[in-house]
């Protein structure tokens, strides 16, 4: 199977994120980017698939502060080949980066190979235009499948079967033909963990490829206007001392309140 | 008068979802100052019913195809682009939720309309709407307009008022056709939920643990606690997505709802997708490292702390006082 996994740096939402002096974005001083949780399980569901029906692992990234070492790390977990789109200064919005990805496959791929299964994450946490990957079921015109908990190949790699997630635990299954999108929600098992060691092996022995990225203008359509941090609509009181003191603390509120 | 707004009714099963008719009171409010109709639209097979309970639109678009049983996002979004086509809508409303998200998107990107997603507010100045979008998991919130009176607006579930967009009365319904190809993906089959080993919605006491839990092994911490006081553990996602626990036992936006008496967070920041499920709780007592995690906004007692260090004192001194 040709598979493709687009990834997507988010800002690390451990760390504190301050609104820039410009108002409208954030302050790049302490941002720190990771891969969002989707789209690890994108790649780990791309590994699994490759695993058992074969073929190869494409990864497409934008550039972005870590982006080598999570490339790196994807490739010695067994993806085959990384390919990085520079030239954007700043993340953009998803219908460019979308344009972008799409102008990378489309010059690997012209066109898509039948047995093409194109995996990303389901949402990032600043998709504020939109997912991904509708943006590139539309740009290619095949079918999608989003919040994607599953998938199975079937005829001989000419159809996926999805599992969805719907709410409450319903789940729905799905098929479609080949080539086709998912957005990945959480793949069959859990991504896989790698030791540092052979993260290192491949930063030497696997190459990352770079390519500048074709970044269109952004479409007109929106305006952004100020960003700012939400106010707390109330806090918890904050019970204090070592662990007996605030033990002691919360038996008494479960016992004022006949929980105890 | 202003274009219609269009909303995007979602059902699953038979029933429509509480979003939908939260959308609608979103929309409603919005009409009340720009003037603009309401209209609903409902795309499925055999919702004909359903239309009656979208009294809170002036007008409702049918759909009704026996090939559209659980549309394909591409199919709905195909109805939607050509519904407001017909009616000139200008907003048109999606849920974001599981159930409907990709449909806004593929809209927007087909029709080339600008999309505002993860919506929580509406405001109005001079007539023209501002929204309020959640970002980075709530940590941000960014105010958008449009440039045009045209685009997609995918509203966060649970962020408007249901009882707004509920009526008595029923919407004149008018039916519409589609001009679709054959569907690209196919529906087979539902996947029920797997009957868990403990049934968490009925529970008085549940401990909640989340990434902060660190290793399976230390889930032996929460059940302990649990024991104690006679309840069970519940997790957020990442933890079941770490297969640590059974998806039966997930709490938030696609896993259960929950309302105990008591609901302890052990290493849960407190995304919105994870409060979705468990806002209800009567108490809800938050461990967590990080003074500033969202969890503390909403919980009626906060410890800072190591739950490693935190858990099993009280865990210990529970048991000594029902011994
Ligand atoms: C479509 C969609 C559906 C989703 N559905 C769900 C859902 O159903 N349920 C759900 O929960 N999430 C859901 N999510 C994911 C959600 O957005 C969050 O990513 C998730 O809830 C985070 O889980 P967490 O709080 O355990 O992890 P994190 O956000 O990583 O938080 C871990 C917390 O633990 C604290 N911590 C670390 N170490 C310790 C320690 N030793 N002691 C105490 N505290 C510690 C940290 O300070 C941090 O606050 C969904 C997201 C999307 C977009």
């Amino acid at each position: 199977m040709n598979i493709v996994v687009l990834l997507k740096m988010v800002p690390d939402t451990v760390e504190e994120l301050n609104v820039g002096a410009d108002g409208r974005s954030l302050d790049a001083e302490f941002l720190r980017y990771k891969l969002g949780d989707p789209d690890e399980h994108a790649i780990e569901q791309a590994l699994l698939l490759k695993e058992k029906h074969g073929g190869t692992v494409t990864l497409v990234a934008l550039d972005a502060p870590e982006v080598d070492d999570v490339l790196f790390t994807a490739l010695a977990k067994g993806a085959d080949r990384a390919i990085k789109l520079t030239g954007a200064e700043s993340p953009p919005g998803t219908p460019v980066l979308a344009q972008a990805v799409a102008a990378c496959v489309r010059g690997v791929w012209n066109p898509l190979p039948a047995d093409t299964l194109i995996l990303c994450g389901s949402y990032a946490i600043d998709d504020l235009e939109g997912e991904l990957a509708p943006w590139l079921a539309t740009a290619f015109e095949i079918p999608l499948a989003m919040v994607v908990a599953g998938v199975q190949i079937e005829d001989g790699g000419r159809k996926a079967v999805v599992t969805r997630e719907f709410f409450g635990g319903l789940r729905g299954e799905f098929e479609l033909d080949l080539p086709a999108i998912l957005g990945i929600q959480s793949a069959e098992k859990p991504p896989r963990y790698v030791p540092i060691a052979k993260v290192r092996a491949a930063m030497k022995s696997a190459r990352i490829d770079s390519q500048a990225a074709e970044l269109p203008e952004p479409p007109a359509g929106l305006e952004l206007g100020r960003m700012a941090k939400p106010e707390a609509a109330g806090h918890a009181q904050m019970l204090e001392g070592d662990p007996d003191k605030v033990a002691d603390q919360i038996i008494e509120v479960l016992a004022q309140q006949s929980l105890i | 008068m202003a274009n219609p707004i269009l909303v995007l009714a979602e059902h699953l099963r038979g029933s429509l979802t509480e979003v939908t008719f939260e959308m609608l009171g979103a929309a409603r409010a919005l009409a009340q100052s720009t003037g603009a109709p309401v209209q609903a639209l409902l795309v499925g097979s055999g919702v004909e019913p359903l239309a009656a309970q979208l009294g809170a639109a002036d007008s409702v678009l049918l759909v009704d195809r026996p090939d559209l049983a659980n549309p394909s996002s591409e199919q709905v979004s195909l109805a939607a682009e050509q519904a407001a086509g017909k009616t000139g809508a200008g907003l048109i409303f999606v849920a974001g939720t599981n159930v409907s998200t990709g449909i806004g998107t593929l809209l927007a990107a087909r029709a080339k309309l600008p999309l505002v997603n993860f919506c929580r507010e509406i405001k109005v100045a001079d007539g023209r709407p501002t929204f309020v979008s959640q970002l980075f998991g709530g940590k941000v919130f960014a105010e958008v307009r449009m440039a045009g009176d045209r685009g997609v607006v995918s509203l966060y579930p649970g962020a408007f008022r249901a009882e707004a967009g509920r009526a008595d009365k029923a919407a004149p319904v008018e039916r519409c056709d589609l001009q679709a190809p054959p569907a690209k993906v196919r529906f087979r089959r539902f996947v029920e939920p797997e009957t868990g080993d403990v049934d968490i919605t009925r529970q008085d006491v549940l401990v909640a643990v989340g990434r902060g839990i660190q290793s399976q092994d230390n889930l032996a911490l929460a059940e302990e606690l649990a024991q104690v006081l006679k309840g069970a553990v519940c997790a957020s996602r990442p933890v079941i997505d770490q297969g640590w626990l059974p998806l039966s036992r997930q709490v938030g936006k696609s896993g259960m709802s929950v309302k105990p008496r008591l609901y302890i967070a052990l290493g849960i920041s407190g995304a919105p997708e994870h409060w979705e499920g468990m806002q209800s709780s009567r108490l809800i007592i938050a461990f967590n490292t990080d003074p500033k995690a969202p969890i503390f906004d909403g919980s009626q007692y906060g410890v800072c702390g190591d739950l490693l260090d935190y858990v099993p004192a009280l865990t210990e001194k529970l048991k000594a006082r029902s011994s």
